[in-house]
């Protein structure tokens, strides 16, 4: 469903991401570890094509990014890090106006509005405007707009982030219920997570892939030891 | 084209959610109006016309315009909801369009709410219909061009002051260019077809002919095309 070919991208003299290439099938859940300015933000919004490539590519459900932004972007549903959106909206003008974009008309929009807002809970809240809700909340909106549309590949960067131990499980359940039918990357720095729903793990640390495995075989790389501390040894030279 | 309405509807009622929309509504009213009574003696001329109201539009637009269109890109940009919109299945073009075509919109809106000059008008004498509505007609027009350099200017920083500022300053000197008064300075130093040449490209001197009633279909091409190519260099800039 998604395959990243050799992806570069260079700010100035940096290079963000350095020659990343990884496959995602249908039912998996990737998750993308790796130190602070690793790379994986910049890796995510290449294959959402939110950012061009210097070199290499993304191809999403037989679509490549470079060269079909448009129908990669119907196909894919992104997180993006701090949840934005605009402030002045209510929850449901938001996610109206999502739907909308997303090519929902009449019925169709506001069964889709009302379905995305259930599931993560938004109820609510859905007549407050956008800035007036706590972190948790706005977390979770941004969650039902990139759920919103039902799509194949969900992108979600720090999908649980600023939410409390309830609120990350529930969320953490949902994204694993969603993704028998679909793949789905997520970055987190929360170790624990990968363990509880990825079904596969990459590290990524100065741009480039060091592990690309599944949860149990980084496990064994030391068996017994934490895994935050298997990540320290791995990714040491960034410090 | 199909994702322009929904871009638009968001932007243009955006305006009315926040205070924004009423304080810039009733400033602009205040500031056109007020020249026109104040700075143009609408009274005192006594003609049954909206000259005074219409001929400092070009001045006041310099400021009215990028107060409006600082923060089309800006905003986004500072809040984060760039990535959003352009990780859904929108077209840069579409998005540039759909937000412009708002602002412009909301521009209109405060154009026409001066309607109450022309009852004014209407009652205390018989105006010339013809010259009022090609002079609206020509305020928009020109609005849309002030604008489109706005939306450029908002495209290239985060920061809504720069964009205002530099939006300003640009519509200034091309006001400038065809400002009788500069012109003739600059007679003195330029070779005349050079300052004509220059003043061809000036706001000022193609609203002219729509507040004396003539829709002259040069005047409607400049301020499109300078608004067209404004656009232009607004979808490049944020292809970047």
């Amino acid at each position: 469903m998604i395959e990243v070919k050799g992806l570069v991208k260079v700010y100035g003299t940096k290079r963000a991401v350095d020659g990343v290439s990884f496959t995602v099938k249908r039912g998996e859940i990737l998750g993308f570890l790796g130190p602070n300015g690793a790379g994986k933000s910049t890796t995510m919004k290449l294959i959402t094509g939110f950012v061009s490539p210097n070199a290499g590519t993304a191809i999403v459900d037989g679509h490549d990014v470079t060269r079909e932004p448009v129908a990669v972007k119907r196909k894919v549903g992104y997180l993006p890090e701090n949840a934005p959106a605009y402030p002045e909206m209510t929850v449901e003008e938001f996610l109206t106006f999502i739907a909308e974009t997303r090519g929902f008309r009449g019925d169709a929009r506001a069964a889709v509005v009302n379905r995305a807002a259930e599931l993560t809970h938004l109820t609510p809240v859905r007549r407050q405007t956008f800035e007036t809700l706590s972190k948790g909340y706005k977390q979770r909106v941004g969650l039902a707009q990139a759920l919103l549309h039902d799509p194949p590949v969900l992108i979600l960067d720090e999908p649980t982030d600023g939410l409390d131990p309830n609120q990350k499980n529930e969320v953490r359940a949902l994204i694993k219920n969603m993704a028998t039918e679909k793949a789905v990357v997520l970055s987190t720095h929360i170790l624990e997570e990968v363990e509880a729903i990825c079904t596969r793990v990459i590290i990524i640390s100065a741009g480039k892939i060091v592990v690309d495995e599944t949860p149990a075989q980084l496990q064994a790389r030391m068996p017994g030891a934490r895994l935050d501390e298997i990540f320290r040894t791995l990714t040491q030279s960034d410090v | 084209m199909s994702q322009i309405p929904p871009v638009f509807k968001r932007e243009f009622f955006g305006y009315f959610r926040s205070p924004v929309a009423y304080v810039v509504l009733i400033g602009f009213q205040l500031a056109t109006i007020g020249c026109a009574f104040f700075l143009g003696n609408f009274f005192k001329a006594n003609l049954a016309s909206l000259d005074s109201y219409f001929i400092f539009l070009p001045w006041l637009f310099i400021l009215l315009v990028p107060a409006v269109g600082m923060r089309l890109w800006a905003e986004e940009k500072r809040t984060g909801t760039i990535e959003l919109l352009f990780t859904l299945p929108v077209t840069t073009l579409e998005a540039v369009l759909g937000k412009f075509l708002a602002a412009w919109a909301f521009l209109a809106l405060a154009i026409v709410l001066s309607f109450p000059m022309i009852i004014t008008v209407g009652f205390l004498g018989s105006p010339d219909w013809g010259v009022l509505a090609t002079g609206y007609l020509g305020s928009i027009l020109a609005a849309g061009a002030y604008m489109g350099v706005c939306s450029l200017t908002s495209a290239l920083t985060k920061n809504q002051v720069i964009s205002f500022i530099l939006s300003a300053l640009v519509c200034f000197v091309i006001v400038l260019l065809g400002w009788s008064v500069f012109n003739g300075a600059l007679g003195a130093v330029l070779p005349q077809p050079l300052v004509d040449l220059l003043a061809n490209f000036s706001f000022t001197t193609h609203f002219e002919a729509f507040t004396k009633g003539i829709v002259d279909p040069k005047d409607v091409v400049y301020f499109l095309s300078v608004t067209a190519f404004a656009l232009f260099l607004n979808v490049v800039a944020l292809e970047r």
